[in-house]
């Protein structure tokens, strides 16, 4: 239990490690707020198609699996666009698009067929939480760097700016986020030397 | 059991598929209210927040308090600046985005400009807010732009966007520098377009044209073009508005004068008065004192 609490954070953290959904991250990272929200809502799509894909597991017909997991995470997606379309507006209306593209992340699909079918509903559960928060906090790095360098700001509020600044636009567009995600993933691979590859 | 079976496969899929329907068709019904009311708050913001009031901090409900408070009239005017038909102020009814693309529609087409039924928005301090609509460069771009009681002046204008680059074409909404440039800035019908947004920066003398958005080059150009098409639809309207303006500031002037003159006529016989006042004091003190000095001779 414990290996499925911490794992996904360090050692097998989806983006880092496993090099999935790297699409999303370049895309959302331009601002801390929205990276803040789209690991949350990653968070609990994952979370969730984990649980109902485990709860029903043992009905899935083997050969439409990869569909019914898709019907699942779809059917979190939307709801999830719906709740913060209701409740959150101007948050859904940042990311709505990437809200909808969190059915082709690769990390709940992956969770679900790599874990969730083959565990119970709790570790499931746990399983597809952890690495929504693996996830999100690696969004949540890069979007740190890129706020504040490509805007001057955190959360909004002006850090860079009133010493004079000026704002860098190579940070703000995707190629930066590559380049963080990069360094991250050196960092990562310098203190944990069994991830390297010979 | 079999799973694998080709009749439990399809009912299998089947049953899940109308159940995640029925769930999803439920969340929708049930959140549909609250999700309508947002958009309509926003857009009820936004023009708030090109006619310069702040509204930034208020809840939905605020807003529209706020709205049905400061509103003069909201109604709608054809191509040719005659007003058709009117808005509900007490439901405070606007035109969504979803409203405007459509009569973007009829507008760009130059056969329909018949059909087009244009949103005016006045405000109790005198300001007009007229909505604008076009292509960015990933999606629609839309704004408001707010005029003084001119109708020529622009005040303020605010812009949003479905999904331009953040940080760049973005700024349209998000850089308040975009936005305030265009207080004090008009809209000259004449040669050209009446308002210009230019690459490069716009000549400080220039008294239609703000600067464009540096590395946003399309996001500003959609913008232009979005206020153009829409200014052009809305002439008759601003033009008419703008001569009945004049008039009445001529009016004015004409009204002033004739009281300055009327004041001034007042003035001078008060003074003229007042000194005769004085001169004939002075006159009857010098005299009793003459009269007291000749009586102590004696």
């Amino acid at each position: 239990m414990k290996e499925t609490i911490l794992n996904p954070l360090f050692k097998g953290n989806p983006i880092s490690v496993l090099v999935l959904g790297i699409c999303s991250s370049l895309a959302v990272t331009v601002e801390l707020k929205g990276a803040l929200v789209m690991a949350l809502s990653v968070t609990i799509v994952t979370g969730l198609s984990s649980l109902v894909c485990s709860l029903i597991r043992k009905s899935i017909p083997n050969r439409v699996r990869i569909i019914i997991q898709l019907v699942v995470v779809a059917l979190m997606v939307i709801l999830v666009d719906q709740f913060l379309k209701a409740f959150a507006y101007t948050i859904d209306k940042q990311l709505s698009v990437y809200i909808g593209l969190i059915i082709t992340n690769c990390i709940v699909m992956g969770r679900i067929e790599a874990f969730a079918l083959g565990n119970k509903p709790i570790p499931s559960l746990v399983d597809g939480l952890m690495n929504g928060l693996g996830y999100g906090m690696i969004l949540v790095i890069v979007a740190f760097f890129r706020e504040l360098l490509g805007s001057g700001t955190i959360l909004g509020f002006d850090v860079l700016n009133r010493f004079g600044y000026v704002n860098n636009g190579l940070v703000i567009l995707p190629p930066m986020a590559l380049i963080i995600l990069g360094c991250i993933i050196w960092v990562q691979r310098a203190i944990q030397k069994d991830l390297q590859e010979k | 059991m079999n799973t694998n079976n080709n009749v439990y496969t399809v009912i299998y899929t089947t049953v899940v598929c109308v159940l995640v329907a029925a769930v999803l068709a439920f969340v929708s019904q049930s959140l549909k209210p609250r999700q309508e009311a947002n958009e309509k708050a926003e857009t009820i913001s936004q023009i708030l927040a090109a006619a310069q009031f702040d509204c930034a901090q208020m809840s939905n409900d605020e807003i529209i308090a706020f709205y049905k408070e400061n509103i003069a009239s909201s109604k709608l005017v054809d191509a040719e600046g005659k007003t058709t038909d009117e808005l509900d102020m007490a439901s405070a009814e606007v035109y969504s985005v979803s409203d405007l693309k459509k009569q973007n529609y009829n507008i760009k087409d130059g056969s329909k400009l018949a059909d087009a039924t244009l949103p005016v928005y006045v405000f109790n301090n005198g300001i007009t807010v007229i909505p604008v609509y076009g292509a960015g460069l990933w999606g629609p771009v839309w704004g408001y732009v707010a005029f003084e009681s001119d109708l020529e002046t622009i005040k303020g204008a605010y812009f949003d966007h479905s999904g331009e680059t953040p940080g760049l074409g973005g700024k349209i909404k998000d850089d308040p520098a975009f936005r305030e440039a265009f207080a004090g800035k008009k809209a000259i019908f004449g040669e050209g377009n009446p308002f210009n947004i230019v690459k490069g920066g716009a000549p400080a003398e220039m008294e239609n044209g703000i600067d464009a958005i540096t590395g946003a080059t399309m996001t500003s150009k959609g913008v232009e073009d979005a206020i153009n098409v829409w200014f052009e639809a809305y002439r008759p309207y601003l033009l008419a508005g703008a001569q009945a303006e004049a008039i009445e500031a001529e009016e004015a002037a004409e009204c002033t004068e004739a009281i300055e003159a009327e004041e001034a006529a007042e003035c001078t016989e008060a003074i003229e008065a007042e000194e005769a006042a004085e001169s004939t004091e002075a006159i009857e003190a010098e005299a009793a004192e003459e009269s007291n000095g000749s009586n102590k001779e004696e």
